[in-house]
């Protein structure tokens, strides 16, 4: 109640409802990007993005060079994938996915070419390069920016990994005019877009002035939480000199990052309900931070998305850090060689943070293009306690940001009855969890409307094949 | 999307490559505010305790003796229905039946205590969570306050008793004098049995009377005068405001104090246990209904202060209405749910034979909690999801 005033007084953008968790970031917030060279192989997903997988285009035991394509489909939703780091690959294989449910794809192994020669020279120093002022989007055509976006492999890197140039692409029906750069990460324990907005803001800024000139947008919004202040002053400083962009100051409070809190908080606008209501039905587009600085490489300098700023944190790994991963390293190899292994008492492996990042049940995983930490969590840290009967206390109901019933759906999931969870609007779900880290009960509320979800999803499918 | 497919089929865990250490694999989040329903049943005892002081000062060891004796029967009951469903006992330690036993005792008349009629109190704490919540499924499931619903059952086994008031321990000097004086002994000599012996009216039965007289002085113009003294007489002995709010005047074991009641009850809100929702609406509808009634007739109605003030409001207004399971979750259910059981508690204070009714205008509107969520199931902030 207290914090609520403070926020509403302070000025801060902010949204109605949702939580405070602990922030957690101290871990590694003031450690730099590190570059990680693996030395086994890697093993590079087929599904990095929403849509159909990809299929590879090079044949096995093929000699492919740092960026190479190797894999595409031809899907409007979708994002080419490229080598990403030079070797030699091999049979196709199957590996797990760090996301949630378990889920297996095809995904081809690249044996490293021999040290030195997997990786251009200078990479990190590239990686991070300050110069970027120079640019002056304008000077691209839009579509040509599009194109190579597309090239690129660009995916949202916020978790999401919606194909970036499909969001980007002007449509005349519906214009975009703003353009929200998504500094907040209200994730717990995550730190990777901070470093990456302390270490490269221009590069960031850049970015989003072409996805700017490319969305055909007015407009640019750089919106980022009060608690990382010297990435706002980066932030700033960068966006100086740019026409048309301004650094919102957001309240740090969870979710700030989810597109349907961000947009209300930085432009009082309301996105329609998932899953089919769209930021882009308000007219707005959002870019997550490392999505920005991975358009400004590839439109600028033609380098697809091969590496990503990874998190590696909690209190499970001896040494936290933020490091510069290439797509495909094994959550094992990240680990053990950078952040000092796990330690005995890691508890937990999650693929991102704490509030939504799904658990691995091995380290045995590819990092991918929507794997912005890797949190390993200790018992002390978590929260797992047996399910308790509901006391109707209402605590999910008050800090649900989409205004749902988390209780209402989850209790109509228990008993398999999908219509009644509909009709409390289900589908308008965005899995934040804020529901079940209030709950007194226990209830894991997120979860029983996550399984909801997949589960109507599972009777649409097979209705229509019924049809058929 | 178009995974959906591929989820269909399940695919077998990899149990083979499922490396040297596999981890616990649970659904997000993996973090959790620390809130239990322990800790607000707890929460809510604690707030209790001051108004439980409170009545120990007034009515010295009744209110010990009727809190500790339907605390008994609670836990008891809920002891056996777990016995009986084939539970485990643990449910005893998540104090919800402690606080129905707390609020139990708060609503009961400290007369209870004395003699040998403290059965009565096990006896509604046994109901209340027997046949209030226990037949429906234990916490969580109840249709109605359990504790209410004890205190119905005893209103209707015992009335007498129930409507039993006895004073306060600290009563008036003037008070005090006048009791010596129909014992015909000095007041030093009086004794705490000779207190507890004598009852006493509640002030909302004072101004049940008060308003009854006036109604029949009106009716009957030829007996007029005469009605009109007693509603006088008896408005002479009506307690002033400042008796009504530090609560010493007849009346329930916890509901005297209504300024304790307020503090306790602001608290439970500051600290997010509360919703602030059902007390609010309740004490805005007493005060417009008694403004109003007070407006067309002030010989007649009491004033809102007066209302405020006295019998369970207060109490009820932040420890009774705001009791989870038998109000309404959704917002806008709540500010309905205080609404309406602020404006039955002054139809049945006003116009009903009952001098209070708060217990009634909870169960009522316990049984329209369903319909009431019904009509107030929230809008998504995006509006509803198109079919």
């Amino acid at each position: 109640m207290i914090t609520a005033l403070r926020e509403r007084m302070s000025g801060l953008k902010s949204f109605q409802r949702g939580i405070h968790p602990p922030h957690r970031k101290k871990y590694s917030e003031s450690v730099p990007i590190e570059l990680f060279t693996p030395e086994s192989n890697l093993l590079i997903p087929m599904s990095q993005h929403i849509g159909p997988p990809c299929k590879p285009t090079i044949k096995p035991r093929e000699e492919v060079t740092y960026g190479q394509k190797i894999a595409e489909i031809d899907h409007p939703i979708s994002a080419p994938i490229h080598a990403t780091l030079a070797g030699k690959t091999a049979m196709i294989a199957v590996t797990l996915l760090p996301g949630p449910g378990g889920r297996r794809c095809d995904a081809v192994p690249i044996k490293l070419a021999s040290d030195g020669e997997a990786l251009p020279p200078d990479f990190l120093a590239q990686f991070l390069d300050r110069n970027w002022d120079s640019v002056e989007p304008t000077s691209y055509d839009p579509e040509e920016i599009i194109q190579k976006i597309r090239a690129g492999g660009l995916v949202g890197m916020g978790g999401a990994t919606f194909p970036t140039y499909f969001k980007l692409k002007r449509n005349p029906d519906q214009p975009v005019d703003t353009i929200v750069l998504n500094g907040a990460e209200c994730e717990p324990y995550l730190t990777a877009d901070h470093r990456l907005m302390l270490e490269c803001p221009e590069g960031i800024v850049c970015g989003l002035m072409l996805a700017k000139h490319a969305a055909g947008a007015q407009r640019a919004i750089i919106a980022i939480e009060e608690n990382k202040p010297d990435a706002i002053e980066a932030m700033k400083k960068a966006a100086q000199g740019r026409p048309d962009v301004e650094v919102m100051v957001c309240a740090a409070k969870y979710p700030m990052g989810g597109e349907r809190q961000l947009i209300p908080a930085v432009l009082k606008r309301v996105v329609p309900s998932a899953p089919k209501g769209l930021p882009l039905n308000v007219g707005v587009v959002v870019v997550n931070v490392s999505t920005a600085h991975g358009i400004a490489r590839a439109v600028v300098k033609d380098l697809p998305f091969t590496h990503r700023v990874v998190t590696v944190t909690g209190l499970g790994v001896k040494k936290p850090g933020n490091f510069l991963t290439p797509i495909g390293t094994s959550f094992k190899e990240l680990i053990e060689t950078c952040a000092g292994g796990v330690t005995d008492q890691a508890l937990k492996v999650l693929a991102g943070g704490p509030m939504m990042g799904p658990t691995v049940p091995s380290l045995d995983v590819p990092v991918t293009k929507g794997v912005g930490g890797i949190t390993v969590m200790i018992d002390a840290e978590t929260m797992h306690r047996e399910e308790q009967p509901c006391i109707r206390c209402g605590r999910c109901i008050d800090n649900c940001p989409l205004y749902l019933s988390p209780t209402k759906i989850a209790h109509a999931v228990k008993h398999g009855d999908y219509d009644l969870a509909n009709q409390y609007d289900m589908q308008a779900c965005c899995e934040c969890g804020c529901c079940a880290f209030v709950c007194p009960a226990q209830i894991p509320l997120a979860h029983y409307i996550r399984a909801g979800k997949n589960e109507w999803n599972h009777i649409q499918v097979q209705r229509k094949a019924a049809n058929k | 999307m178009s995974d959906a497919p591929d989820a269909a089929k399940p695919i077998p865990l990899p149990v083979k490559d499922a490396g040297p250490r596999g981890f616990l694999v649970s659904s997000a989040p993996h973090l959790a505010s620390g809130a239990t329903t322990q800790r607000i049943m707890f929460d809510v005892v604690i707030a209790m305790l001051p108004l439980l002081m409170v009545a120990i000062y007034m009515y010295r060891f009744s209110a010990i003796v009727l809190t500790v004796i339907t605390v008994a029967g609670c836990l008891a009951a809920e002891a056996l229905a777990n016995k009986l469903r084939g539970r485990s006992l643990a449910s005893l330690s998540d104090g919800s039946a402690i606080v129905t036993g707390m609020i139990l005792a708060f609503s009961l008349p400290p007369a209870m205590a004395g003699g040998s009629k403290f059965y009565m109190a096990f006896i509604g704490g046994v109901v209340a969570i027997a046949l209030g919540k226990a037949v429906f499924g234990g916490l969580g499931n109840n249709l109605f306050n359990p504790a209410m619903v004890g205190r119905a059952f005893l209103m209707i086994c015992f009335p007498a008793v129930m409507a039993m008031w006895t004073p306060t321990a600290k009563m008036l000097p003037e008070e005090t004098e006048e009791l010596a004086l129909s014992k015909g002994v000095e007041v030093s000599a009086l004794t705490q049995a000779d207190v507890d012996a004598i009852t006493t009216a509640t002030p909302l039965y004072q101004a049940a009377k008060v308003s009854e007289y006036v109604a029949k002085a009106n009716a009957e113009p030829e007996k007029a005068e005469k009605y009109q003294q007693k509603a006088n007489e008896i408005r002479d002995k009506m307690p002033g405001l400042w008796r009504l709010t530090i609560g010493n005047v007849g009346g329930c074991v916890g509901e005297t104090s209504a300024l304790l009641a307020l503090i306790c009850g602001l608290w439970l809100v500051f600290r997010g246990i509360a919703d602030w929702r059902q007390p609010l609406a309740l004490l805005v509808t007493v005060i417009v209904f008694a403004l109003i009634t007070n407006a067309i007739n002030s010989e007649r109605f009491a004033g809102p202060l007066y209302h405020l003030t006295s019998g369970a409001l207060m109490f009820g207004a932040f420890f009774i209405a705001t009791d989870y399971v038998g109000a309404p979750v959704n917002p806008w259910g709540r500010l309905i749910f205080g609404a309406g059981v602020g404006l039955l508690v002054m139809l049945i204070r006003v116009f009903g034979t009952y001098p209070e009714g708060f217990m009634f205008a909870i169960l009522i509107m316990n049984s329209l909690t369903p319909l009431i969520e019904r009509w107030t199931t929230p809008t998504p902030f995006g509006g509803h999801v198109e079919a």
